[in-house]
């Protein structure tokens, strides 16, 4: 054979031997200039202890979903329905916990099992909403399109009906631990949680190395594996050392003595750490991302997106995938609904308005391409971390609501051109 | 000797049309059998019967001397027989070994997909189709056509194929990749694998096969080894549907 190739141990220096993705450092480059941008306009404002803690716990809701809109998109379909599934979800979820569990099942008010028969409730109905959703692209092959416009109705208005319009809450005092700051680590816990993560992240980054040299793969330098691995240890440090440096205002504080009958001592002060919603999306985060690369589900929705003839020839049920892709998307939209709303610690009837768009907004910034086959888990999470900042910081700047949403508007529609142009420029991928 | 693979006597119809006649076709170990004829000849209606994707009306297949029963493709593929499809059936996205191993992915013991082992035996196989072949971690619409074609051929090969079917697979190639599989069937055949090919191009097809015939209207005209027909003969059985005098 004469194929003339590029050979394959071009020596990589400097910069280059860290293999990191343009594409990903391109994102954490535009996140960090909007967040520095934003700090200087709101004179420090912005990038306070306080204000990352917000910006994490808003973001948590959008970026579950955006997760799971990764894989829909990379099937070549498309969920309009993710909003309204959220409020449906939320609203059957805050009327088991309020009215059905305490009154028709008899558990009373305050019952210890009360919310978790809700979130698994819960859980199961979006899985089984999606499923059916999924059903109604994959074997009756009506467009996803379609499916989840009338489902954007239907959804929405099945959440309006059950509770009648109503606000409900106040919500089960444990299912409102998920929504962020009624239910945190506390200092300590964050810290132990932030070691072991990075405990866990060297040890990943250990083995995949070895794995690599036991199959004689060329691999990075050992210094740039360990360049990887002290940014990674940083990262995660930093991030919990910041949310450690939030501190519970002190008269909170005095309030959670005072109701446990003690009284406060002098000079005591404790710190919020890692809220459980965010565990909660580390948690999805880490189990999407070993689904997409790591299963053969994972692999089949690629290779559908890329090619659903070559799937369905290499003998892959791409109908029963797009049933399996929407049910998960199903499912984590009800624990964006089990999150959202014990953020707002009600049921609200607006809940979720217009997050179809966020959620697909978040995970086309993150890269996914809607033509299908290309997403990744993290890009997504960024993408709804970077539109959340962008919201919350011209909220804090005090930009014309109308001018909001242009700027978010138009950043999106600039996003996806540069990462059109970025492609182009590197061939494929 | 026993044929390697041998169709006896395939008739299949079509809401009357007798897309195929009581053709009969076989090929032997390390040779290349070439089927000719217009569109709509019925070559690969025939062919598609053995990749088990038509069932025959009536007609025998025999693999190695015994009689086998083909109703699916899972059927074909359990008597090694592999199809390389004329579309490429390959997902761009994804990396070589990824496309290699779709549908049978390797596994290691939690059930997760083994990417470092699908890569070391994609990089043998690789290794002993295309020596040149080097992008291994790219997705494969980075690669060439003919780069692409012999990931489709390593599919077939790695789950030991013996008799390949190759769908007009020069079809979408340049001339220097067209070399290229030229070369692959060449290495196939030198180890011992049956190969079916199916053509619009009558000169390729004289230099790459050891045998070739010709179909018309669902009939077969007749087959013929390629060292005893010129060109023009095979043109005049495709086009009149007649057997070349001397061979008559």
């Amino acid at each position: 054979m004469t194929d003339v190739s590029a050979p394959q141990t071009k020596k990589r220096t400097g910069f280059q031997a860290l293999e990191i993705d343009t594409r990903l450092l391109g994102m954490i480059g535009a996140f960090l200039v909007i967040c520095i941008a934003f700090n200087v306009l709101t004179e420090g404002r912005f990038l306070t202890p306080r204000n990352i803690f917000n910006l994490t716990i808003q973001t948590v809701s959008v970026a579950i979903m955006a997760t799971g809109m990764v894989f829909v998109i990379v099937t070549r379909h498309i969920d309009l329905a993710v909003g309204a599934l959220l409020a449906t979800c939320s609203a059957f979820m805050a009327m088991l916990q309020t009215r059905y569990l305490p009154d028709l099942f008899g558990l009373g008010l305050g019952h210890p099992l009360t919310p978790w028969i809700t979130i698994a409730a819960g859980l199961a109905l979006g899985t089984l909403i999606g499923a059916f959703q999924g059903w109604l692209v994959g074997y009756l092959t009506i467009p996803a399109f379609i499916v989840t416009l009338g489902g954007l109705l239907v959804w929405r208005n099945v959440a309006w009906y059950q509770t009648s319009g109503q606000t409900i809450g106040p919500l089960d005092p444990t299912f409102m631990k998920f929504g962020g700051i009624n239910g945190t680590l506390g200092e300590t816990w964050s810290w132990i949680f932030g070691i072991l993560a990075v405990v866990w992240a060297i040890y990943a980054l250990w083995s995949a190395r070895r794995a690599k040299i036991a199959h004689d793969f060329p691999v990075k330098p050992a210094w740039a594996e360990a360049t990887i691995g002290a940014i990674i240890a940083a990262g995660i440090l930093g991030f919990i050392a910041v949310l450690n440096a939030y501190e519970i205002p002190s008269r909170r504080l005095e309030r959670l003595f005072e109701a446990r009958g003690e009284v406060m001592p002098e000079g005591f002060t404790a710190s919020y750490g890692l809220p459980i919603s965010v565990l909660l999306l580390i948690g999805v985060a880490i189990v999407m991302t070993l689904v997409a690369q790591r299963t053969r589900l994972g692999r089949y929705i690629f290779a559908t997106g890329g090619n659903p003839d070559a799937a369905e020839l290499s003998g892959v049920n791409t109908r029963l995938l797009t049933v399996k892709v929407f049910a998960i998307m199903g499912a984590l939209c009800a624990l964006s609904a089990v999150v959202a709303s014990a953020r707002l610690t009600n049921h609200s009837n607006d809940i979720g308005t217009l997050d179809e768009l966020r959620v697909i907004a978040a995970a086309v910034i993150g890269g996914t391409a809607l033509a299908g086959g290309i997403g990744t888990i993290y890009g997504a999470i960024l993408g709804a971390l970077i539109m959340q900042s962008l919201q919350s910081g011209m909220a804090m700047v005090g930009v014309d609501a109308p001018l909001q949403n242009i700027v978010v508007g138009t950043v999106l529609v600039a996003a996806v051109l540069i990462d059109t142009i970025y492609r182009k420029k590197t061939g494929g991928r | 000797m026993t044929p390697l693979c041998e169709m006896r006597d395939i008739s299949i119809s079509f809401g009357g049309v007798r897309a195929v006649d009581g053709v009969s076709i076989q090929v032997n170990p390390g040779e290349v059998v070439g089927l000719l004829g217009h569109n709509g000849a019925g070559k690969s209606t025939l062919i598609k019967i053995l990749s088990g994707a038509y069932n025959a009306d009536s007609g025998e297949i025999f693999v190695e001397g015994q009689k086998a029963t083909i109703t699916s493709p899972r059927d074909a593929r359990r008597y090694n027989i592999e199809t390389i499809y004329q579309t490429l059936a390959l997902a761009d996205n994804l990396d070589a070994a990824s496309n290699l191993f779709l549908g049978r992915e390797l596994t290691n013991w939690m059930g997760f997909v083994d990417d470092d082992r699908m890569e070391a035996e994609t990089r043998k196989i690789m290794a002993r189709l295309n020596p040149n072949f080097r992008k291994i971690k790219e997705p494969v619409s980075a690669l060439s056509g003919g780069q692409r074609q012999s990931v489709a051929i390593a599919r077939a090969v790695y789950f030991n194929a013996k008799i390949l079917i190759m769908d007009e697979p020069t079809a979408a190639l340049g001339v220097h990749e067209t070399q290229m599989v030229a070369e692959l069937i060449q290495e196939l055949k030198k180890q011992g694998l049956g190969i079916f090919l199916i053509s619009h191009d009558t000169r390729e097809m004289l230099e790459l096969c050891d045998r070739v015939s010709v179909m018309k209207n669902g009939r077969m005209i007749g087959t013929e080894r390629v060292e005893d027909v010129t060109e023009d003969d095979i043109l005049s059985m495709i086009i009149m549907g007649k057997k070349p005098e001397k061979a008559a």
